[in-house]
């Protein structure tokens, strides 16, 4: 059998970003900021493309954003999708992105529809419930493992302090973690045939925004590390009770 | 203005993330004198819900269901979305868990609200609703303002101190209709550790990386975590070799924690792991390295030998509680 999936990738700051603000901390900083594919993401992708590899997929890779977003598009194809749609528009917040997946989820009637468990940008964690509602399907999260058996998934979700292991019919919604898949590293037959497949634009339906963006802020700087030393751990301990106030 | 707060039951008992929900909603409510309604799904007891009055819920709504005491998303949806309309309430407020935000995000589907996840502030009133959030996994605030009249609110943990002199709370019974569609998953075993204190709920977060050289050396880490009525962590190497189950790693990648007090021993410091515990109230490396990155983020620090240096201290913590 072979499935249709659907795969949702962010566009985001490299882990490593030093993260920054401009015009009067109302934008994010792109300078000298590297992109890649949400390491969530990156998990979902990785098991679609095992799911090809061992019993035959389809993969579309989705993505909501603008024009600069599509060398990262090109990335998950050489990493394994067939073909990418990028819905041209700014992801404003969760619910806009929510909506424009699910439009294009409608028209194309796949199994299934896996993403991160969160962007590591904005780190909601609600794209793929909103998604599974907008749709009428069941949505799962945080998963991390996930066994395809006929029409039947096996899933392993994490919960706190452990995880449960649930079954449900095709189709489902995702969202991913490790360690459900490897992360996957294009090859040079991958970088080479990913120019060649299709990516397709759309344009976004509109959306009534309810929540909008005021400012951005940065924590406040951190001071010295108090050492303490090593012979006297317990000063530590006196510290923490009297100064710091926590024990 | 109504509030409405989901109150998640873990073991049989209320989450003491969930009592800082209501307490965050008793703070809002003293500025704009709502009600504050708790909702509570699933079979619990009566004596168990004490808490949750005191820490301010005039009412409870009880959804008396069996099948409601496994965490089944789309039920919980449905549920939580009936008593929003019903309590006519404005306001729904959640505490962050592994379940509450996909959970939230259907529910604001389901009702229209807004949703703002990760929040780090008591909304601002004074000109329309604003609040803070925690973004780029810590690393920044956003500022949002809310326009929708019906409102989610999923709040991160440390936000407001849980209040403990409100009064009883009345219970109240509430009947859902749910859809066959509400329980198709089918949860077919659940394995958690018993007795362990939840590292999302823990006031201490004990953590070892790869500087304790294996799984053999955590009971040191147990030790001084017992003492220290903390939850045990470790960083991402030290779970992707299973030393460590995966739901005890914390990082960008794992568990996000803001305890008051972060622990950690033998863990260098990557960027990676600092981004799930740069919430915590105070920080502490100890590590053998004086250049580890670790050092930099801390607010106290040992330069030491984690193996001579964590047996000294749970002695020094078991001197400090006599």
């Amino acid at each position: 059998m072979s499935i249709k999936i659907l795969v949702c990738i962010t566009h985001v700051p490299d882990t490593t970003s030093k993260i920054s603000f401009t015009d009067s901390d109302t934008k994010f900083d792109k300078n000298g900021v590297q992109y890649i594919i949400g390491p969530y993401d990156d998990y979902a992708l990785a098991r679609a493309v095992e799911i090809k590899e061992s019993g035959g997929a389809s993969i579309t890779v989705l993505n909501v954003g603008l024009a600069e977003t599509e060398p990262t598009i090109r990335k998950a194809l050489a990493i394994g999708a067939d073909e990418a749609i990028r819905v041209n528009a700014e992801p404003v917040d969760s619910f806009f992105v929510a909506t424009q997946i699910a439009e294009v989820a409608k028209e194309g009637n796949y199994d299934m529809i896996l993403m991160g468990r969160e962007s590591i940008d904005f780190n909601s964690g609600v794209v793929h419930g909103m998604v599974g509602e907008m749709l009428g399907l069941p949505s799962f999260s945080p998963v991390m493992k996930l066994e395809l058996n006929g029409e039947e998934v096996s899933m392993t979700r994490e919960i706190e302090g452990g995880k449960d292991h649930l079954k449900a019919k095709l189709p489902i919604v995702a969202g991913c973690q490790e360690p459900i898949a490897e992360w996957r590293i294009p090859n040079m037959r991958g970088i080479m045939t990913a120019r060649t497949k299709p990516l397709n634009v759309k344009e976004p339906v509109s959306v009534e925004q309810h929540v909008k963006t005021e400012k951005f802020e940065l924590p406040p700087p951190k001071g010295q590390c108090k050492l303490v030393d090593p012979e006297h751990p317990e000063e530590l301990i006196k510290l923490l009770q009297n100064e710091a106030k926590v024990l | 203005m109504a509030i409405l707060v989901f109150v998640e039951i873990a073991d049989g008992i209320v989450k003491k993330s969930s009592l800082e929900a209501v307490s965050y909603g008793a703070e809002l409510a003293s500025n704009t004198s709502g009600p504050v309604t708790a909702l509570v799904l699933g079979s619990v007891s009566e004596d168990k819900l004490e808490a949750v009055g005191k820490s301010g819920a005039e009412k409870i709504l009880l959804v008396e269901d069996e099948r409601l005491n496994q965490p089944l998303v789309s039920a919980y949806a449905t549920a939580i979305a009936q008593a929003f309309e019903k309590s006519d309430s404005k306001t729904l407020i959640l505490a962050k868990s592994a379940l509450s935000d996909i959970v939230a995000a259907k529910v604001a589907v389901k009702t229209g609200a807004g949703i703002v996840t990760n929040v780090s502030s008591l909304p601002d009133l004074s000109n329309g609703f604003h609040v803070q959030r925690s973004i780029y996994t810590g690393k920044a605030f956003e500022n949002v303002s809310v326009k929708s009249e019906k409102k989610v609110l999923g709040i991160r943990k440390n936000v407001v101190q849980i209040k403990e002199d409100g009064s009883s709370s009345v219970i109240e019974k509430l009947a859902v209709d749910f859809s066959d569609k509400d329980f198709t998953t089918n949860i077919e075993k659940t394995e958690k550790a018993e007795g362990d204190i939840l590292l999302t709920e823990a006031e201490i977060v004990v953590s070892g990386g790869r500087g304790l050289k294996g799984p053999e050396n955590w009971g040191m880490i147990e030790e001084l975590a017992k003492e220290l009525g903390a939850a045990t962590g470790c960083s991402k190497p030290v779970s992707d070799m299973e030393w460590r189950p995966h739901h005890e790693h914390v990082g960008q990648t794992g568990v996000k924690v803001s305890p008051n007090l972060y622990i950690a021993i033998g863990i260098s410091g990557a960027i990676q792991h600092l981004a799930g515990v740069n919430s915590s109230k105070v920080l502490v490396a100890i590590n053998k390295d004086p250049d580890a990155p670790f050092f930099k983020a801390a607010d106290y620090g040992i330069v030491g030998d984690a193996f001579e240096v964590v047996p000294k201290l749970t002695e020094a913590v078991k001197a400090l509680k006599n």
